[in-house]
């Protein structure tokens, strides 16, 4: 079972009632990697994540889910998700929720664990406090640390730095990269792209219920390339930098193999060289640019 | 099962944390002071009337003060109903645990469970509280108290079944208010019946006998009405009180108690298929 990925969607479709808010759309979250999720608002994430664990029924597709269909419940055993809406019973105190969700995931999972998980997202002050007194923020992070208690193997996070400070985004960016570390695979919706780019091994960019683009960050952002600042750029030199785009004096390359070179090349041939450094499309103008296109 | 009864308790610990529970304690609290008072009058007043006509008199107002705690308790879980299912599908609560390893029926029934606990606790311990107030000052006790008791919890349990039903396809509100409006219009439509019935005009009485298969609170409030009445006290005052809503002059039959269960069920199982198709 093993073998097979954490989530395989194929062709899912929904429909509300005149409006389409997913379209046919397949991806694979492999065990292990951690795939982001992003596109517009009304692009359909949140549809899709609902789909995939069973709260939003489908009108077509399949899914499994770590090697099981998702209409199995027990295909959820091994799954923790925070919802884009975070809502915890307000009458519970922050360990009474880990309790229940352990409990309603059928496992034996001990106080020291639970408060492990607790701390691991700045909450263990807090376990005895009832969660109706929580900001938001701290919402979220309990959120967070119901997604992890019951030892996923795979997390699907929608959103979940929205309610957080600065601190707390870093904080779920530590907590993104140890369960890249440990092997846990996870889904991850998010608009800070950013925070995608650091910590996804591949996107999926949905756009109008569709899957606009996807791949590896290598294979949307394209090849790194160099950007030179010149001046005194004579036609000779222009001819050793080609293809180039140029925009003022700041000429830009795909990367050459041999940088140094290229510059000495560049300077004997009297241009004067400002800067050099080397540069790649942001993920944030590869999904402008995948939006555009698709508008 | 291990599920099912995790909710349940889940929902009777929200009743508690809530303060459902404390606030309901005053309440009742409230309501038997009131009843100790009344009764107590019943027989001081009373002085001039035989025993038995006092008991009479006692027997009829236990039915009307009982009735108050049936009204609570059904109201109260029909509310309860509400927010506990569709409350936390529209806030979100429903979100982090429907993704749980369980199935929705679980959940549904879980919460049902807890419910009927909830209301059938409180029939008993304002019932039996009622009981013996009304031992103290006029002297009665209820011919079947287990059986009024019994099925005062079946009313509540109709009416909240009802209400979970409502509440897996519309707003906590509407929920409540929808359910309690059907168990007021049934009450009303019983006593047109039993109207109907003082009258001798069969069109008249059909509108509570068909009102009581349609939803069977009606039906069960009558029932445990006679289980707290004494037959042969009501045979001392003669004809003529058929008529009142206070007072139920035949008991139920096995058929009517099977069809509220199948009721009652093939509702729970209705709420169940809806809340298994909704999307959260």
């Amino acid at each position: 079972m093993t073998d097979s990925p954490a989530v395989w969607a194929s062709h899912l479709r929904k429909r509300y009632k005149n409006r389409t808010a997913v379209d046919g759309v397949s991806f694979t979250v492999g065990r292990g990697e951690v795939l982001g999720l992003l596109g517009p608002n009304g692009a359909g994430k949140t549809s899709v994540i609902k789909m995939m664990l069973g709260l939003v029924r489908p009108d077509a597709g399949e899914v499994m889910l770590l090697g099981r269909p998702h209409t199995d419940p027990g295909s959820r055993a091994r799954v923790g998700y925070l919802p884009e809406l975070f809502r915890y019973q307000p009458w519970l105190s922050a360990d009474e929720v880990l309790r229940l969700h352990v409990r309603l995931a059928g496992l034996k999972i001990g106080d020291r664990d639970r408060r492990e998980s607790l701390a691991l997202v700045g909450l263990a002050d807090r376990a005895k406090d009832r969660v109706g007194g929580f900001s938001k923020g701290m919402q979220q992070r309990l959120g967070l640390a119901v997604a992890l208690v019951a030892a996923p193997e795979l997390v699907v996070l929608d959103e979940p730095t929205s309610a957080l400070d600065p601190l707390g985004r870093a904080d779920v960016r530590d907590l993104l990269l140890s369960l890249k570390d440990r092997g846990v695979a996870v889904l991850l919706n998010s608009h800070l792209i950013g925070e995608v780019e650091r910590v996804c091994d591949r996107v999926v960019i949905l756009d109008h219920g569709r899957v606009a683009a996807s791949g590896t960050l290598a294979e949307l952002l394209g090849r790194r390339s160099l950007r030179l600042s010149l001046t005194d750029v004579t036609a000779e030199a222009a001819a050793i930098l080609e293809p180039f785009t140029r925009d003022g004096d700041v000429y830009t390359v795909a990367l050459p193999e041999d940088v140094p070179a290229l510059v000495a090349d560049l300077v004997k041939r009297g241009v004067r060289v400002h800067a050099v450094e080397p540069a790649r499309m942001s993920l944030e103008d590869r999904l402008l640019e995948v939006l555009r296109e698709n508008s | 099962m291990t599920i099912v009864l995790t909710i349940a308790a889940l929902t009777l610990q929200e009743a508690s944390r809530r303060k459902v529970l404390r606030s309901l304690g005053v309440l009742t609290a409230v309501l038997l002071a009131l009843s100790a008072w009344g009764f107590s009058e019943i027989s001081s007043d009373y002085g001039g009337l035989t025993s038995g006509e006092a008991k009479v008199a006692g027997s009829t107002v236990l039915n009307l003060v009982m009735f108050g705690f049936s009204l609570i308790a059904a109201l109260g879980t029909a509310f309860l109903a509400g927010p506990t299912l569709s409350g936390e599908v529209e806030s979100g609560v429903a979100l982090a645990v429907m993704t749980r390893p369980i199935r929705r029926m679980q959940v549904l029934t879980g919460k049902w469970l807890g419910l009927v606990a909830f209301g059938t606790g409180f029939v008993t311990v304002a019932g039996v509280a009622q009981f013996v107030i009304v031992h103290l000052t006029v002297d009665y006790w209820p011919p079947h108290p287990v059986t009024g008791l019994a099925l005062l919890a079946g009313q509540t349990a109709a009416l909240l079944t009802l209400g979970v039903l409502f509440s897996t396809a519309i707003s906590p509100m509407a929920s409540g208010i929808v359910a309690v409006g059907l168990f007021g219009a049934t009450w009303i439509a019983g006593v047109v019946g039993s109207v109907g019935d003082a009258l001798g005009n069969p069109s008249v009485a059909m509108v509570g006998t068909v009102s009581r298969m349609l939803l069977p609170t009606d039906g069960l409030w009558r029932g445990a009405m006679n289980s707290f009445q004494d037959p042969a006290l009501l045979a001392q005052i003669g004809s003529g009180v058929e008529e009142s809503p206070f007072l139920s002059m035949q008991p139920l039959t096995g058929v009517y108690l099977l069809w509220a269960a199948i009721w009652t069920a093939l509702v729970l199982s209705l709420a169940a298929v809806s809340f298994q198709r909704r999307d959260l």
